[in-house]
């Protein structure tokens, strides 16, 4: 018989800032530039260069931790991290130790039964290091020699420190992709886990369920999707399981997710043990911020991604379709560009969903792109709600619309599908066409209902069209029901 | 006074420098020198001073997100002991 276990998780979560330059020079911070090519004196390390502050990542910082609910320090200061590795030009990185930007903080886990509450503990500035490319093997381990690229060197990064209150792999997962949709719908980092402007490392140990000391943590680096997080956390707290169980310690330390092995290996030894000796960095004095400057950027704050789905959901939306209309930012504004044409938002939002995403799709363009078709769509969407285009006439209109831009009333003159308001002229037809189907009419009468399909069909048929079953089929069950028709 | 000579191994491990039997010897005395030296500050009363972490008491200024040229790279590998693929070679890190 064995102990119930439960797990207890921390993340921390580093995201490069979006700027244009790195925080401490004005090298620019395009991804993907030749190596070594966006490298100045600063951010190679040179003596006597001297770092000054870039106001953008400030502002992002800052942005960041008001969204998630924290508390902008009025001082903050910027401390030197001294570690000697290739990556890291001057022998230490910049970062803030005792008096971080931002402090304090949550994240609501949008569960199924409910939102989680994950307490953060704070988010700091601090610079990126240089990318290794090791060479003789594909990784570290077995390299004959590495070649050392500084253009990431100096970019910005914030590290958001969680709270250790998740409890399994799946709430991590979670954590890090709604993280991933509140920066990126701030515009404070791309989400691009693949690139590693976003990354991930967490914390994880075990203890008998219901207990509340903890055990001894262990760190796993090296999550750079969100199935590799999922898959590490599992991982590790099976082996923290097992060697408890097998009445064997758990060392702290620092373990690397390997994909291959489907297991955490132990990276460093103990006599590597962190002792970074942190101190004031002398060439930056302190970051000074007032409530003037806090309440411009706070203007700056857009609807967040969890008050997003509550709208979406008051507004009559499915719970998955508010997910992901507010899972893609650059689709939530173009949804609000076509409400803001006076479309109320759930037909916007299913008419998006259902024809305007595939659309997109096989144009291979983004939602950001046809925003300023946006106007065109809201209008061919209300063409169908007043009746002058039938529901399957969108389909045929929606691309040239949204895609290329064409105007919907004269689209749909010229394509022959404008209806007029219906002047009767649809119930004669619909007489018509049945009076001329006894045998299906009476096949009906006798009980076999799925006829009616075909009857509707005749009769849109008849209108050339022109008719929209969804006001066809109703007309067609009066026909039928009315017993003195015929 | 020297200082612990594990300290000095422990000082130079973590800059990644091999220091020889000698060279820790000399360093515990050299190093302890300059403590010694720096220790006078320490007979001076501070009691009621607040630790000053800057020289300047003044905010730090912030710069506009405004990008700059960069430096030629060939200039800035120029000074490098090894160079390949426009990236700094260095030696085997495991």
């Amino acid at each position: 018989m064995s102990t119930p276990w439960e797990a207890v998780i921390g993340l921390e979560v580093h995201a490069e800032l979006a700027t244009r330059t790195k925080i401490f020079c004005g090298c620019p911070t395009t991804f993907g530039q030749p190596p070594n090519s966006q490298v100045c004196p600063v951010c190679a390390g040179m003596p006597g260069a001297l770092p000054v502050l870039n106001a953008e990542a400030v502002r992002m910082a800052a942005l960041a931790g008001m969204a998630l609910g924290g508390i902008v320090a009025d001082r903050s200061r910027f401390d030197r991290k001294n570690y000697f590795y290739p990556d890291l030009p001057k022998g230490y990185q910049i970062s803030q130790l005792a008096m971080p930007i931002v402090s304090g903080g949550h994240l609501d886990l949008p569960l199924e039964e409910g939102p989680k509450r994950i307490r953060l503990i704070r988010i700091h500035l601090e610079e990126d290091a240089g990318k290794l490319v090791h060479r003789g093997s594909s990784g570290l381990a077995g390299a004959t020699h590495s070649l050392v690229d500084l253009n990431r060197a100096g970019v910005p990064l914030i590290e958001i420190v969680s709270a250790p209150d998740l409890a399994n792999a799946e709430e991590a997962r979670l954590y890090l992709q709604e993280l991933r949709l509140v920066l990126l719908t701030l515009g404070v980092n791309d989400g691009r886990l693949e690139e590693g402007s976003l990354r991930c490392d967490a914390n994880v140990s075990v203890r008998p369920a219901g207990t509340l000391a903890l055990g001894t943590r262990v760190e796993i680096k090296n999550l750079n999707s969100f199935k590799f997080l999922q898959k590490a956390i599992e991982s590790e707290i099976q082996r923290q399981i097992r060697r408890i169980e097998a009445g064997e310690p758990i060392v702290q330390e620092t373990r690397l997710w390997q994909e291959d092995k489907g297991t955490t290996v132990s990276m460093r030894s103990k006599e590597d043990a962190a002792d970074y000796r942190y101190f004031p960095d002398p060439d930056l004095p302190d970051v000074v911020l007032d409530d003037a400057w806090r309440a411009a950027v706070s203007k700056g704050l857009p609807e967040l991604p969890a008050a997003r789905r509550e709208r979406g959901v008051a507004a009559g939306l499915s719970r998955s379709e508010a997910h992901q209309l507010a899972g893609d930012p650059a689709l939530w504004h173009l949804l609000e560009t076509v409400v803001g044409h006076g479309t109320p938002l759930r037909d916007a939002a299913r008419w998006l969903l259902g024809e305007g995403l595939g659309c997109l799709a096989d144009a291979g363009l983004d939602a950001e792109a046809v925003l300023d078709r946006a106007g065109g769509f809201a209008r061919l969407i209300e063409l169908v709600r007043a009746k002058r285009l039938a529901t399957p006439s969108f389909r045929k209109l929606v691309r040239d619309v949204l895609v290329h831009g064409a105007e919907p009333e004269a689209l749909a003159h010229e394509r022959g599908l404008w209806l007029e308001p219906d002047d009767g002229s649809s119930a004669r037809i619909v007489d018509e066409v049945l009076r001329s189907l006894p045998d299906q009419v009476a096949q009906w009468r006798s009980g076999k209902h799925q006829v009616r399909g075909f009857l509707v069909g005749q009769v849109l048929r008849a209108l050339k069209g022109k008719g929209d079953p969804a006001t066809v089929g109703p007309l067609v069950d009066r026909w039928l029901e009315t017993p003195t028709a015929d | 006074m020297p200082i612990d000579p594990e300290e000095v191994r422990h000082v130079a491990r973590l800059a990644r420098l091999v220091l020889d039997e000698d060279e820790v010897t000399r360093m515990s005395r050299d190093l302890g020198v300059i403590l010694d030296h720096m220790a006078v500050l320490a007979e001076v009363p501070v009691d009621d001073v607040e630790a000053p972490v800057h020289a300047s008491p003044l905010p730090t200024r912030l710069r506009p997100d405004i990008p700059e040229p960069s430096l030629d790279r060939d200039a800035l590998l120029a000074g490098a002991p090894r160079v390949e693929d426009g990236m700094f070679r260095v030696p085997r890190i495991l």
